[in-house]
C-alpha cells in the first residue's frame, strides 16, 4: 500500500468521454468516482455514535453527584477531591490500577522477546514441525478468549504434574495467560515487518561476506527494532484491556485489574462516578501506548525510508494486529 | 545452507515449547474433564487416559443445545443475535468502509484514526458507556421522552439491548478488514465495468461487491469467533437468564457452579460449531480465490 491517497479521479465525468447511459438518477449515484453525501453523512454519523457514548462516560467521571447516569454539575470529586471514595484515594482503585500495570509489565517483559524469537523463526524455518507451530500460533487469535480461559483454569486446577502444579491461580497465572495470547500479536506484527523489509538486506550483507549471526545481528536486528518497540506497546494496550482471561486466572482481592472492577460494578446501584473515571484513566494509558506504538514506527519509518516506512493505514492494520 | 534451518528451528523453540504448554496442553485437559468423572463433592475428576474416556457428559452437552434441550434457549439466542449482529455490522460498516477506502480523499487519514480509535477504548469501558445511557434515567430514555415514547427498560433482559450492544462492540473488527479489501479494490477494474457500459448500480453490484465478498467473510469470522465465548455483554447489559447466550451458560457451569464436566463439554461442543464455521470460511475463501484466478 503506498503511502499516498488514492489519486483523485483520473477520467472526470466531465471528461470528452460522453457519459454511456444518460440517466436521471442523482448526480452522487451516477458518477461511482464522485463522493456520494449519504456516504459522508453514514460515516460520520458512525463515527459519532461509536465515539460519543465513551466520551459521555469520560465526562460523567466529573460528575458531582453519585449518578453515572444524570449530569449534576462539574466537579473532581470522584477523582482526587474525594478523600475516601475518589480514584486516587480508594483503595479497591487504586489496587486495581497498580495491578493492571504490574500484570502489562509483565506480560511486556514476557511476550514480546518470545514473540519476536518466534517471528524470525518462523519466517524461515521450513523443516518438519515447521507448519504445525505455525498453525500453533495461530490458535490464539482463531479461539474464543473464553475456551483459552477454561482450558487454563482447568490444566491449572486440575492437573497435577510440573510445572502445573507450581502454578497457582493469581499474578503467575494471571501473566502466562496474557502471555499465551500476547505471544500471537508481537508475531503477527514482527512478521509483517520481516515481510516488508523484505530478503534483499540479509542477502546484500550474505554477499558482502557475512555469516548468518552476523546478517542477524548487524542487518535484520536493527531493521526490527521498530516493530520490537511497537509490539512491546501493543502487548501492554492488550494485557490492560483484557478481561476474560485475567478474570479466569484471577485469585480475587489482590489480582483484580480494572477491567475486572468494570465487569464486577458498571451495574452496581453503590458504584460511584469514580468507576468512571479509572475506567477513563485506562483509556489514556492504552491511548498513550498505542500513540507511542505509531510514533516509533512513523519515525523509524521516516528514518529508514522504505525499509520501516509504511502509510497510516497500513499502520494500524499492523497495530491492531490483523493484517 | 550449512544446516542453517536448525538455527531458526531453535529461535522458535521457547515460542514453540510456550505454546505447547499453554494452548496443547491446556486444551487437552478440557478433553480431559469433559470425558472425566464427577466426584461426590461434585468437583471434577479429568481422565487423561483415552481409553478409560466417560463420554456422557459430551452426550449431555450435546443433546442440551438442540431443540427441547436445557441449553437450546441459548444456543437460539446466540444463533438469532450473531446473525443479526452480522446482518447490523454488514449495513453499517460496509458503507462507512466503502467510503473511507474509496471516497474519503483528503481526510482519509483522519477518518482512519477516528474508526480505529474504538479498537483501543476497553471493552467492558465502551459497555459501561453504554450503561449509563441505557440507565432508567440516563439519557436515552430522556431523549426517547422527547418523542413521546415512555420509559423502557433497556439493561434488564432486553435482546433488542444486546444486540444493539453486540454491535456497538463488534462493528470495528468487521469495518477493519472490509476497509483493507475495499482499499485495495483495483480501480481500474471498476472503469472497465464502467467503459463496458455498466452503471454504477450494476458496477457496484457486478464487481464492488463480489470482490469485496472474501473480505465481508473475514470481517465476519472476526466477530462471530469472539461472540461465541462472549458472556460479559450479557451480564453486563441483560443481566437477565432470558438472553444467555452460550458463552454465558459455559461461564455459568465453569467459574459459578459445580458443574466444571458439563461445562468442558459445553466448550468442546462450542468449538465444534466454530470449526465448521471455520472449515466453511476456509473452503469458500479458497472457492473465491480459485475463481480469480480462474
Amino acid at each position: 500500500m503506498s503511502s499516498t491517497v488514492t489519486p483523485e479521479p483520473a477520467v472526470p465525468t466531465s471528461s470528452p468521454a460522453p457519459p454511456v447511459r444518460p440517466s436521471r438518477l442523482p448526480a452522487w449515484l451516477t458518477n461511482p468516482w464522485g463522493r456520494p453525501r449519504w456516504l459522508r453523512l453514514t460515516t460520520w454519523v458512525y463515527i459519532a455514535w461509536s465515539l460519543v457514548p465513551v466520551l459521555a462516560a469520560v465526562v460523567f467521571s466529573f460528575n458531582d453527584g453519585r449518578s453515572r447516569s444524570v449530569w449534576q454539575g462539574f466537579s473532581t470529586r470522584w477523582w482526587w477531591g474525594d478523600p475516601n471514595l475518589s480514584v486516587f484515594h480508594d483503595p479497591i482503585y487504586t489496587n486495581a490500577l497498580v495491578h493492571s500495570l504490574e500484570l502489562a509489565a509483565l506480560d511486556m517483559l514476557i511476550a514480546t522477546p518470545l514473540g519476536f524469537l518466534l517471528a524470525i523463526g518462523l519466517s524461515r524455518w521450513r523443516g518438519r514441525g515447521s507448519g504445525s507451530a505455525n498453525f500453533l500460533m495461530l490458535v490464539p487469535l482463531t479461539t474464543p478468549e473464553l475456551a483459552m480461559a477454561v482450558s487454563l483454569l482447568l490444566v491449572f486446577t486440575q492437573l497435577s504434574v510440573l510445572p502445573f502444579t507450581a502454578i497457582a491461580l493469581g499474578t503467575t497465572a494471571q501473566v502466562i495467560g496474557q502471555v499465551t495470547f500476547s505471544v500471537s500479536y508481537v508475531v503477527v506484527i514482527v512478521r509483517s515487518r520481516l515481510a516488508a523489509i523484505g530478503p534483499e538486506y540479509e542477502e546484500a550483507a550474505r554477499d558482502l561476506g557475512a555469516n548468518a549471526r552476523q546478517s542477524l545481528q548487524h542487518v535484520l536486528l536493527p531493521l526490527l527494532l521498530p516493530a520490537a518497540l511497537a509490539s512491546t506497546l501493543i502487548v501492554f494496550a492488550l494485557s490492560i484491556d483484557d478481561f476474560v482471561v485475567t478474570q479466569y486466572m484471577s485469585a480475587g482481592g489482590e489480582t483484580v485489574t480494572i477491567p475486572m472492577l468494570l465487569y464486577a460494578n458498571a451495574r452496581g446501584a453503590a458504584t460511584t462516578p469514580a468507576l468512571n473515571a479509572v475506567a477513563t484513566i485506562m483509556v489514556l494509558v492504552t491511548l498513550i501506548g498505542v500513540g507511542g506504538a505509531y510514533l516509533v514506527l512513523r519515525w523509524f519509518g521516516h528514518r529508514s525510508g522504505e525499509a520501516g516506512g509504511d502509510s497510516a493505514g497500513q499502520m494500524g492494520m499492523d497495530l491492531t494486529g490483523m493484517e | 545452507m550449512r544446516g542453517e534451518g536448525a538455527i531458526w528451528r531453535n529461535f522458535s523453540v521457547p515460542g514453540v515449547v510456550w505454546l505447547f504448554l499453554f494452548v496443547v496442553v491446556p486444551a487437552y485437559a478440557v478433553l480431559a474433564v469433559a470425558m472425566g468423572q464427577i466426584d461426590a463433592l461434585l468437583q471434577p475428576v479429568p481422565q487423561w487416559n483415552p481409553i478409560h474416556w466417560n463420554v456422557g457428559f459430551v452426550k449431555e452437552a450435546f443433546t442440551s443445545v438442540v431443540p427441547g434441550g436445557t441449553y437450546w434457549p441459548a444456543t437460539r439466542n446466540t444463533i438469532t443475535y450473531v446473525a443479526v449482529t452480522v446482518v447490523l455490522c454488514f449495513a453499517i460498516g460496509y458503507p462507512v468502509a466503502y467510503y473511507v477506502a474509496r471516497h474519503a480523499g483528503r481526510s482519509k487519514g483522519l477518518l482512519l484514526l477516528l474508526i480505529f480509535l474504538p479498537f483501543w477504548v476497553s471493552y467492558l469501558m465502551r459497555m459501561l458507556a453504554w450503561i449509563g445511557l441505557l440507565a432508567p434515567d440516563g439519557y436515552i430514555n430522556v431523549m426517547l421522552g422527547w418523542f413521546g415514547i415512555g420509559h423502557t427498560e433497556w439493561l434488564s433482559g432486553n435482546p433488542y439491548s444486546v444486540i444493539a450492544a453486540l454491535t456497538y462492540g463488534y462493528i470495528p473488527y468487521f469495518i477493519l478488514p472490509v476497509y483493507a479489501g475495499l482499499d485495495r479494490l483495483d480501480q481500474r477494474l471498476l472503469e472497465a465495468s464502467r467503459d463496458l457500459g455498466a452503471n454504477p448500480i450494476r458496477s457496484f453490484l457486478r464487481v464492488t461487491l463480489p470482490l469485496s465478498w472474501p473480505s465481508i467473510l473475514a470481517g465476519s469470522v472476526l466477530i462471530v469467533l469472539p461472540m461465541f465465548g462472549d458472556y460479559y455483554t450479557n451480564d453486563l447489559i441483560s443481566g437477565s437468564p432470558h438472553t444467555n447466550m452460550l458463552g454465558n451458560s459455559v461461564n455459568l457451569l465453569v467459574q459459578g457452579g459445580s458443574q466444571k464436566n458439563l461445562g468442558a463439554a459445553l466448550v468442546l461442543v462450542l468449538m465444534t460449531i466454530l470449526a465448521v464455521g471455520m472449515l466453511y470460511y476456509l473452503w469458500e475463501t479458497k472457492r473465491q480465490q480459485e475463481k480469480l484466478a480462474a
